[in-house]
């Protein structure tokens, strides 16, 4: 199902949760909503799955409107964070809840959630209570009971939050592979930002209620339109300077007290259009020690002082402060440096972003 | 060489911890024993009181003024069709209290956690602070209302004045403040996401809260139901006021008519009557007192 969400907006007594969202769901795709808390996300959601009434705009199904759609007639199932399961009733009796209320025959039902019980991995459970599972289970029955009305679009509420990391990492690909299985239309809400990379066909980044960014996961990551995607997807963040692109000889250069750096031409041209200040982005694994045997060419390295050392395990995280300016480093690790020690770095300026100070926008992509 | 000082062992002041604990232990069953002692002496007088001829102190006495005189005299009454009579009827208002407190609760309750509407926080503010005006001070005025529901035609004739069902109606009415707030505040405690999935799984609202969320709050409706029914069963200012008669009485109003201003009262009989009132509570709470604990402790456990 193709869903259409046009100038959506959601706000209580002045207080707005979701402002003038504008989004296209392919029918098949699964989508994440992805931002910090409290930045509209599960709002909109609910407003798809029909809880939340919105104040403007529009929620289309395949091109019909479906703002006055109660929830139940709207044929969407949705997993809760809390799983939100029925704990006066068994498992059978939660997974066969949405059929029993459409009245489905005895007969039918049984077979309709023995096979859903079946695909989650759960099909021998079925008259065990609620309270006798451990999480990873009530979560497979949650989305059991979503699924087995067969809906047309399915939503996720952080349905992982609540599981332990190694769980979390099978039930993701499960449910990506299910999702992909059935080519069900999926919004799935979530803060973690690896799930959304890695599950979504498109990530819609939202922050304080607004759109920041709608594209595909790898777009984000390597050409953000704005400061605030830039910021907030990758882990450890980008790092930003505040710097003045020079034009000289034909050279970019990006300078600031503690920055002197070449640029190449097709990243610093349009920065250089702008007269001023411009923030300079680049990921912490984009910049490296310098390796003695292949020396970096001219106007690419900077001395540094390491003031933290993360062992990430296969990596190290270092905190470097250049000239007074902070900024992470990602090094693969076994390198020897230590707290206080002066290093040189190397950057990878062909990686660079730009963004105005003024409009928070990419020179290079928006 | 340095000498490492042996602090000679320390012996606790008082009492090793064993024999304190268990001094602290017998503390406590002394202090409750001594203060449910006076409750004990006046249901032991009660039981001895019902099966003598009279009592002197908890001493029973016979007619010579010897120690004895044990009678089924007091019990009589169990052949009177009176008493049964007062019987039903009290268990006519306490059920229906029970019931008509149980579902306006449980529906009040669930709205005014649940919903926006125009007038909730007034309402809300509105029946706490009635609450805090005692029955006494409204009795007049239920009077007239009483009377003018007695003049429906039809169903006036169970709900007016000196009727049981208008008894039933007065003490839900008085009931309902306390069953709306605590049912409320055990909706509050449900998680709204259940509440979400069950409309998503296809549920109209109202089964929602018949299906999903007042399987929720089973021990608070058992709670109140429970105190409800004892309220019903021992209510005395409101019937006693809206009735006249033998025929409508209840259990505390009869009892209360055996005491007479004009002729000598047979306490032994009071007694009896008292006793006979308490059987059914008695063994009431016999059935439920392991839910009543669970209530008690946990608040929300329990079934």
């Amino acid at each position: 199902m193709r869903v259409e969400l046009d100038n959506l907006s959601k706000s209580w007594d002045g207080v707005v949760g979701a402002d003038r969202i504008t989004l296209d769901i392919a029918d098949g795709d699964l989508v994440a909503f992805l931002g910090p808390s409290g930045c509209g996300k599960t709002t909109t959601l609910l407003m798809v799955a029909g809880i939340y009434k919105p104040t403007g705009g529009t929620i289309s199904f395949d091109g019909r409107v479906v703002n006055e759609v109660a929830p139940k007639d709207r044929g969407i199932g949705m997993v809760f964070q809390s799983y939100a399961l029925y704990p006066h009733m068994t498992v059978f009796g939660n997974i066969s809840y949405p059929l029993r209320i459409q009245k489905v025959n005895k007969g039918e039902i049984r077979e309709r959630v023995q096979r859903v019980a079946d695909m989650m991995g759960i099909g021998d459970l079925l008259d065990r209570n609620i309270a006798q599972l451990s999480g990873g289970q009530q979560q497979r029955v949650s989305l059991g009971r979503a699924l087995v009305k067969e809906p047309q679009l399915l939503l996720f509420d952080e349905p992982l939050s609540n599981l332990d990391a190694r769980l979390r990492l099978s039930m993701r690909g499960e449910i990506k592979r299910l999702q992909d299985g059935l080519g069900i239309t999926s919004i799935y809400v979530t803060h973690d930002q690896v799930e959304a990379m890695t599950m979504a066909d498109k990530i819609a980044v939202m922050s304080k209620g607004v759109l920041q960014a709608y594209d595909v996961p790898e777009d984000l990551y390597d050409r953000p339109k704005t400061l605030f995607v830039a910021g907030f997807v990758g882990n450890p963040p980008m790092n930003f300077f505040d710097v003045e692109i020079m034009r000289t000889d034909g050279d970019f250069r990006a300078k600031s007290g503690a920055i002197d750096l070449v640029l190449p031409a097709d990243r610093a041209e349009k920065a250089a259009a702008a007269k001023g200040k411009v923030i300079m982005g680049i990921r912490p694994e984009d910049v490296d020690l310098v390796d003695d045997s292949a020396p970096a060419g001219e106007g690419l390295t900077l001395t540094g002082e390491i003031t933290v050392v993360e062992p990430l395990g296969r990596e190290d995280l270092l905190g470097v402060g250049i000239n007074g300016v902070d900024m992470h480093v990602l090094v693969d690790k076994a390198r020897g440096v230590r707290v206080g020690d002066s290093v040189d770095f190397v950057f990878n300026t062909s990686r660079v972003q730009f963004f105005d100070p003024e409009t928070e926008l990419s020179f290079l992509w928006a | 060489m340095t000498t490492t000082e042996i602090a000679p062992p320390i012996r606790p002041v008082g009492p090793l911890p064993k024999t304190r604990e268990k001094m602290g232990r017998r503390f406590a069953y002394g202090f409750l024993i001594l203060s449910i002692v006076p409750i004990l002496i006046g249901y032991s007088w009660l039981v001895i009181a019902t099966f003598s001829f009279r009592t002197e102190g908890l001493l029973p006495r016979n007619a010579e003024g010897g120690i004895g005189g044990f009678t089924l005299r007091n019990w009589d009454f169990v052949t009177d069709a009176a008493i049964w009579n007062a019987m039903l009827n009290s268990l006519l208002i306490a059920v229906a209290m029970v019931i008509g407190v149980g579902v306006a609760s449980a529906a009040g309750g669930y709205a005014l956690s649940r919903f926006k509407f125009a007038g909730r926080k007034a309402f809300l503010t509105g029946t706490l602070v009635l609450h805090a005006f005692k029955a006494e001070m409204l009795l007049i005025a239920i009077f007239f209302v009483l009377r003018s529901l007695g003049d429906i035609p039809i169903i006036g004739g169970f709900i007016g004045f000196n009727t049981v069902g208008g008894v039933a109606l007065v003490m839900i009415a008085l009931e309902l403040p306390l069953g709306i707030w605590l049912m409320k505040g055990f909706f509050d405690n449900l998680p709204w996401d259940m509440e979400r999935a069950a409309l998503i799984d296809g549920a109209s609202r109202f089964r929602v809260w018949w299906q999903i969320m007042l399987p929720q709050v089973r021990p608070g409706l058992a709670a109140l139901s429970l105190f409800t029914f004892i309220a019903g069963w021992n209510a005395y200012l409101v019937p006693f006021t809206f009735t006249v008669g033998s025929k409508v009485a209840n259990m505390p109003v009869f009892l209360n008519q055996l005491i007479s201003d004009t002729a000598p009262t047979n306490w032994n009989q009071v007694a009896a009557v008292g006793m006979f009132q308490m059987v059914p509570l008695i063994i009431f709470f016999i059935f439920t007192q392991e839910l009543l604990l669970n209530i008690y402790a946990g608040g929300s456990k329990g079934t």
